[in-house]
């Protein structure tokens, strides 16, 4: 099943299948290693539920909601 | 012509630790500010060769994004480093080492210094470094820069590196002297030649097994029409990859001819993009392929995760219902250290004293030798008076940095941003901005620089324009000696709410700056929380030790110069006599034409001019030209004298306004060089000054009619 990245429940971990955003953003999360094939898992939301924290390729990333949503994700 | 090595690497992975650990202490470092960014320099000897080692900003990729990307990448294409050490992070290998794949297409010779290598055994993983070396065809050499093992063998191979680069064998066989300096010479040839050298290794071979063979084979046909273009010359390759991912700064900057943009169209063409797949995406895809084959092959990882130390304290930190109260928390033990008891008692041991038996003995030694009025008037009341009446504040400077270092050093700057983001932006402002923001409470310079990390230009100059509303640490002196004067009983109320104001003030100056100078969409958050670190002792005094230094100097510099001149002016009239009430001094005349504008604000005598516009130079000079001009040698004194020109609410008054209004030259230099712009920087300075005096004027005014004036 084809989510995007900010649907992932803390903990759940998901295959990068590819992103809706262009540009900076786009080429930021490229060369952060958000790209196809990548292994991402949701670690915590912040207290108010946004930004959110993922592990992707074994450190810890933060992404606004908003962010996460240009990342589709395909959930195991 | 010493030999250049440029440091890089991603963010926080130990770059300046190694810088530090390498130039060493006693080196020569030399700040220079670039347009945007600023590279550190060290020069040190080593192996006969004179070496500049170069310090560039932390990047995570050569993309044009942001300016230190910009500013690194030009700096190796423009400049030419004779080596690159890339810094490499072994707990985060994988990340590290994209940005290694683009080093490598820059076609500089190049040795990788694993660092962090203590920190992965420690989570029972292991690299094979000697594996890896071998697969990536560039030097490796495990370092650890926070406890410099490995240090000395990463500098004796990078020497060598050097002596063979510069072909040195072969050119002398020589002593000492004679053998540098033949390899300097053939150096010097090289440069010269630097562009028609084409046998010497253009790129790594290894180069050529990053991507699949069809963008494998477009690549080097891109390569084949620009390689001698001007712009492409010194790194064909990665010109290459960039025009390939139609990468705008560079597309822009290489002179094609209509015939070879053509020939490259047509090449581009033969890999066609997808709606999903477009070509920056396939390159980085392929790197971080090729990355992942090599680290499955050297990477060695326990079955089980071990759950780390960093993630158990971020259980706690960052968690959903204690993590804003926590914050509070530490800010508020930070300030109760630093401006309670044992902060105030450091002050009190200091000034005592300087006031008491320091001016006194000097004072007394200088009378027993007869030495003219004028002189002991000098040393001791401009001197002694002035300078030492802000060096008594060092201690609880030194206090609020050594903590601020630590939240820095630990990795919980980027918590806070983490967790305040949110709320921030509630008020248009983003987390990332809260790190520069905090670091104002230290020292504005700092944090204006700080804003760098900022790649939106808008949040970026919000961000510079309100961090200065955060009450420097240079500010302390000034409240310190009013309270003291004034109020005495409520000290950690007013202390209190002056920080606070601060605080308001910024908010709303970004909550209504975001709604009309700066309109626009917030930047990214796409940031890297970094694993937490035990800061060590010796980067916490590194920290502290700079900013000793800077403050030093200023006593030694501005603030001395601030207070001979002050001396001078109040203690001469016009005609250069020598007067005996400064109300009839040079300093009074000039004082008294600027007082009018703050006769509103509760404070329109000269001596409170005088002290404000000294206080530009630096903030801590308002307290020493208070001490000079109210003739008092210590804070005791400078306090008693003050009650005699301010009333309690004008003395609130007149600290709202040091709290607001334009910060110092050094902070006004920062402000210039990050907005790269003298409309925003004038734009500053009177947005700071205005609201300086409209903050002023409501306190005062609204407190009279209150009836507490």
């Amino acid at each position: 099943m084809e989510i995007t990245a900010d649907k992932l429940k803390t903990g759940q971990e998901g295959t990068v299948r590819s992103l809706a955003c262009t540009g900076a953003l786009r080429r930021r999360i490229i060369d952060m290693g958000i790209t196809p094939g990548a292994s991402i898992r949701l670690i915590r939301k912040a207290p108010l539920g946004d930004p959110m924290e993922y592990n992707v390729r074994g450190y810890e990333l933060s992404v606004r909601r908003s962010e996460a949503k240009e990342i589709m994700v395909e959930v195991h | 012509m010493p030999f250049h090595i440029a440091l890089l690497g991603n963010p926080n992975c130990g770059k300046t630790t190694l810088f530090n650990a390498v130039t060493g202490a006693s080196q020569y470092v030399g700040n220079w500010p670039g347009v945007t960014v600023e590279k550190k320099e060290g020069r040190f000897r080593r192996g006969g060769l004179e070496v500049v080692m170069v310090d560039l900003p932390g990047i995570y990729s050569l993309s044009p994004y942001t300016p230190e990307e910009i500013v690194s990448r030009q700096y190796i294409t423009d400049e030419q480093p004779d080596l690159i050490v890339n810094i490499v992070d072994a707990t985060n290998l994988e990340r590290n080492l994209y940005l290694t794949t683009q080093l490598a297409e820059l076609g500089r010779p190049m040795i990788i210094a694993l660092n962090m290598i203590d920190m992965l055994e420690r989570r029972g993983v292991s690299v094979d470094t000697a594996a890896l070396e071998k697969e990536l065809g560039i030097p490796i050499c495990p370092i650890s820069a926070s406890k410099s093992t490995g240090v000395d063998q990463l500098l004796h191979r990078a020497i060598h590196m050097l002596h063979d680069i510069s072909h040195e064998e072969d050119v002398a066989g020589g002593e000492g002297q004679l053998k540098s300096r033949a390899a300097e010479l053939h150096r010097e040839l090289h440069h010269i030649h630097g562009d028609l050298h084409e046998n010497r290794l253009p790129y790594h071979p290894i180069v050529k097994t990053f991507y699949d063979w069809k963008i494998s084979a477009a690549v080097e046909a891109v390569e084949e029409v620009i390689r001698d273009l001007p712009g492409a010359g010194s790194a064909p390759r990665f010109a290459a990859v960039k025009l390939f991912e139609g990468d705008p700064i560079l597309t822009r900057g290489l002179p094609l001819s209509a015939e070879q943009r053509r020939l490259v169209e047509g090449i581009l063409a033969s890999v066609p993009e997808t709606p999903l797949v477009d070509r920056q995406m396939m390159i980085a895809d392929q790197r971080y392929r090729f990355i992942c084959g090599v680290c499955g092959r050297v990477v060695k990882k326990p079955r089980k995760p071990v759950v780390t130390l960093s993630e158990k304290i971020d259980r706690v930190l960052t968690h959903k219902a204690l993590a804003i109260p926590l914050f509070f928390v530490i800010m508020l033990v930070i300030f109760i250290i630093t401006f309670g008891p044992p902060g105030s008692w450091l002050t009190d041991t200091v000034s005592n004293f300087i006031s008491g038996s320091l001016t006194d003995g000097v004072r007394q030694g200088l009378t027993s030798v007869h030495t003219a009025q004028w002189a002991v008037s000098l040393l001791c009341d401009g001197i002694l008076g002035g300078v030492g009446s802000v060096l008594s504040f060092l201690p609880q400077i030194m206090i609020l940095f050594f903590f601020l270092s630590i939240l820095e050093d630990s990795g919980y700057m980027s918590r806070a941003a983490f967790i305040m983001d949110r709320p921030l932006r509630k008020i248009g402002l983003t987390g990332r901005s809260f790190v520069p923001m905090l670091m104002g409470f230290g020292c504005t310079v700092p944090a204006v620089m700080a804003t760098r990390t900022l790649e939106n230009e808008r949040d970026k100059r919000l961000t510079v324009l309100i961090t200065p509303f955060m009450s420097c640490s240079a500010k302390m002196p000034v409240y310190a000696l009013f309270i003291s004067a004034f109020f005495a009983k409520n000290k950690p109320l007013v202390i209190f709410s002056i920080y606070l104001l601060g605080i308001f003030v910024a908010i709303l100056a970004g909550f209504i700056l975001k709604r009309t100078a700066l309109k626009g969409e917030n930047a990214t958050f796409v940031m890297e929380l970094p694993p937490y670190r035990l800061p060590t002792l010796k980067g916490l005094c590194i920290h502290i030790w700079e900013r000793l230094k800077d403050f030093l100097s200023k006593a030694g510099t501005v603030l001395l110069a601030a207070s001979v001149i002050i001396w001078f002016l109040q203690s001469f009239n016009t005609s250069l006599e020598m007067v005996d009430d400064s109300s009839r001094s040079i300093l009074a005349a000039a004082g008294t034409a600027i007082a009018p504008v703050f006769v509103p604000l509760g404070f329109g005598f000269w001596q409170a001019s005088v002290a404000l516009v000294s206080g530009l130079a630096a903030k801590e000079t308002v307290v020493s030209t208070f001490g000079i001009l109210l003739g008092a040698a210590d804070e005791t004194a400078s306090a008693a004298a003050l009650n005699g020109v301010f009333t309690p609410l004008s003395a609130f008054s007149f600290l709202v306004f040091v709290l607001l209004y334009t910060p110092c030259f050094a902070a006004l230099s920062a402000i210039r060089r990050e907005m790269r712009s003298w409309k925003w920087t004038l734009f500053a300075i009177v947005m700071q000054l205005g609201v300086a005096w409209v903050c002023s004027f409501a306190v005062y005014q609204g407190g009279r009619l209150l009836g507490l004036g």
